[in-house]
């Protein structure tokens, strides 16, 4: 077998998987139960399909063969443990199984909802719910989870198996979710696919290549939910927020691994296709005329994506969208960014009296003072800027942050050493 | 004669593919694409974004816009070649040779009936 045909199998039942376990677990109503099912049925695929072929459907034929090895299990040990209800396994040998499982397309709209709504449950940390989704889902081993969460493999599988444990105690519901469920299981699966882009996209330059995955499968992710609900414009704008922000990746980052700020990357490392597929995305959802916070955040996203040069942003519109934004999702962050558009569109005083009022809630975050600080230096007020800048310093997440700041602090103390007062003229 | 050889696959498998992997495939179909480009026979190809960026106008009276591609079916139209072939047999060898070079799905190989090159666009 050579690595194109292994590849070929893992795609497949990487691709199968959300659908498979979720069928699985409507079945089975246990989440251990219907992973194992699920593995099982993929170590018979690895062994069966590069011999015969693969399977005309492959996400069928892994929950026919899940199933009928979880049940055998069952008989097998001699039901040591109580069997589920018969209603919930019956027609076990029936031959027509897989073809049935094929024609019933509605079912697996909500098995794959019902799959990322448990991962996303709120009895769940944030972090548990990422790691909980990234192994059930998109069947990450812990170890790769462990890697790109910079945690050891064990704290990770300890993580997981407490939030299997978490959500066994909950109860999961099993019924067909009515119009105003799902909706809200749809929010809050689109959340937690936001979360794990976030924990991508917010690696610092050390780490960033190691969490990229992250983003990537948050992408698929984001893709997999849209094919489910192909008019939800929300769902449109979080999958063309995530397109338009990791297509700044490579860009992101120079050499030495620091952060590079938008006005100062080089757009042509940008990914001209996830852009392409963004701003297509964002074009069909502003067409249903039912505007939401992803849709916002990504057409912000879009006109940075769109301007060939940083002068050529449309900042005036930038300022538009954050005030649409501060309307539906109030946040002393949400206006921290548009007071960085209030100071290009009317400078740089309008937009320190917009943040003034924020420095309470903002006491302890970092980009507060960093934008502080850059209004500050621009406005000439060096030593101000200077308090700002050390605050951010101290605040800095990570290296690359600080040393970001630093290099705002070397622009200061150069301009202030040849002639004191050049930047107070200013 | 002129055959469309419109690429078929299942797109959460394509999407499931790491970005080494796609481009270890587009670069095995650019040796494909590169030989017959020498032989004077390659037309416009084309590779689609996901069918979820897809719109489609059903032409009812009035017309009707609705969100994603034309069909649901197991495996979606991700793209297109226009390739100029004697007969059937050897846009089928086309066809066999792009599979190799890009395993799993199908290919709709359909004669050409108005081909309208148009211009350039990039």
């Amino acid at each position: 077998m050579t690595d194109t045909d292994t590849a070929w199998i893992d795609a497949a039942l990487t691709s199968a998987r959300p659908q498979a376990v979720g069928a699985l677990l409507r079945y089975f109503r246990n989440l251990d139960t219907a992973e194992e099912a699920f593995q099982n049925a993929s170590l018979r695929a690895l062994k069966s399909w590069p011999q015969n072929g693969p399977p005309r459907d492959p996400a069928a034929w892994l929950i026919m063969v899940g199933r009928n090895v979880a049940i055998d299990e069952v008989r097998r040990t001699g039901r040591q443990q109580a069997l589920p209800e018969d209603e919930a396994i019956s027609d076990l040998d029936d031959a027509e199984d897989a073809l049935a499982e094929r024609l019933d397309g509605s079912h697996y709209r909500d098995d794959i909802l019902r799959l990322l709504f448990i991962c996303c449950h709120p009895d769940l940390p944030a972090t548990q719910q990422i790691a909980l989704a990234l192994r059930i889902v998109s069947g990450l081993a812990v170890k790769q989870i462990a890697r790109a969460f910079l945690v050891s493999e064990a704290a990770m599988e300890q993580r997981v198996t407490r939030a299997k444990a978490r959500i066994a105690s909950a109860g999961v519901p099993f019924e067909t979710p009515g119009a105003v469920e799902r909706s809200e299981r749809l929010a809050a699966v689109a959340a937690m696919i936001y979360l794990i882009f976030n924990e991508g996209y917010s690696a610092s330059g050390e780490t960033s290549e190691i969490r990229k995955p992250l983003c990537e499968e948050a992408i698929r992710l984001a893709r997999l939910l849209l094919r489910l609900f192909q008019s939800e414009p929300e769902i449109m704008g979080l999958t063309a927020l995530l397109l338009l922000q990791h297509a700044r990746a490579a860009a992101r980052f120079d050499a030495a691994g620091e952060l590079v700020l938008l006005d100062d990357q080089d757009r042509t490392l940008w990914n001209q296709k996830m852009i392409a597929e963004g701003l297509a995305l964002i074009d069909k959802a502003i067409r249903h005329r039912r505007s939401g916070p992803y849709q916002v955040q990504a057409a912000i996203a879009a006109l940075h994506a769109r301007a060939a040069k940083p002068e050529d942003t449309d900042w005036a519109q930038i300022d538009l969208l954050y005030g649409t934004l501060e309307i539906m999702q109030p946040s002393p962050v949400v206006t921290l960014n548009r007071a960085v558009a209030v100071s290009k569109v009317r400078g740089p005083e309008a937009a320190l009296q917009m943040i003034e009022p924020l420095g309470e809630r903002l006491s302890s975050y970092f980009h507060f003072f960093g934008v502080r600080g850059a209004f500050l230096m621009q406005l000439g007020r060096n030593e101000e800027a200077r308090v700002a800048f050390d605050r951010a310093i101290a605040l800095a997440n990570t290296s690359a942050e600080a040393a970001h700041i630093r290099t705002h602090l070397d622009r200061l103390i150069r301009d202030s050493q040849p002639q004191g007062t050049k930047a107070s003229k200013k | 004669m002129l055959y469309a050889i419109l690429c078929y696959h299942d797109e959460n498998v394509v999407g499931c593919w790491t970005p080494d992997q796609d481009a270890a495939v587009m670069s095995k179909l650019a040796v494909v694409q590169d030989k017959l480009k020498k032989e004077g026979r390659l037309g416009p190809v084309a590779r689609l974004l996901p069918t979820t960026a897809a719109t489609t106008l059903r032409k009812d009276d009035p017309p009707v816009v609705l969100d994603g591609p034309y069909a649901e079916t197991k495996e979606q139209l991700l793209g297109f070649y226009i390739v100029d072939c004697g007969n059937l047999d050897e846009a089928l060898d086309v066809a066999r040779d792009l599979g190799a070079a890009n395993p799993g799905g199908a290919y709709e190989i359909r004669p050409v009936g108005l081909f309208q090159p148009g211009g350039t666009v990039t």
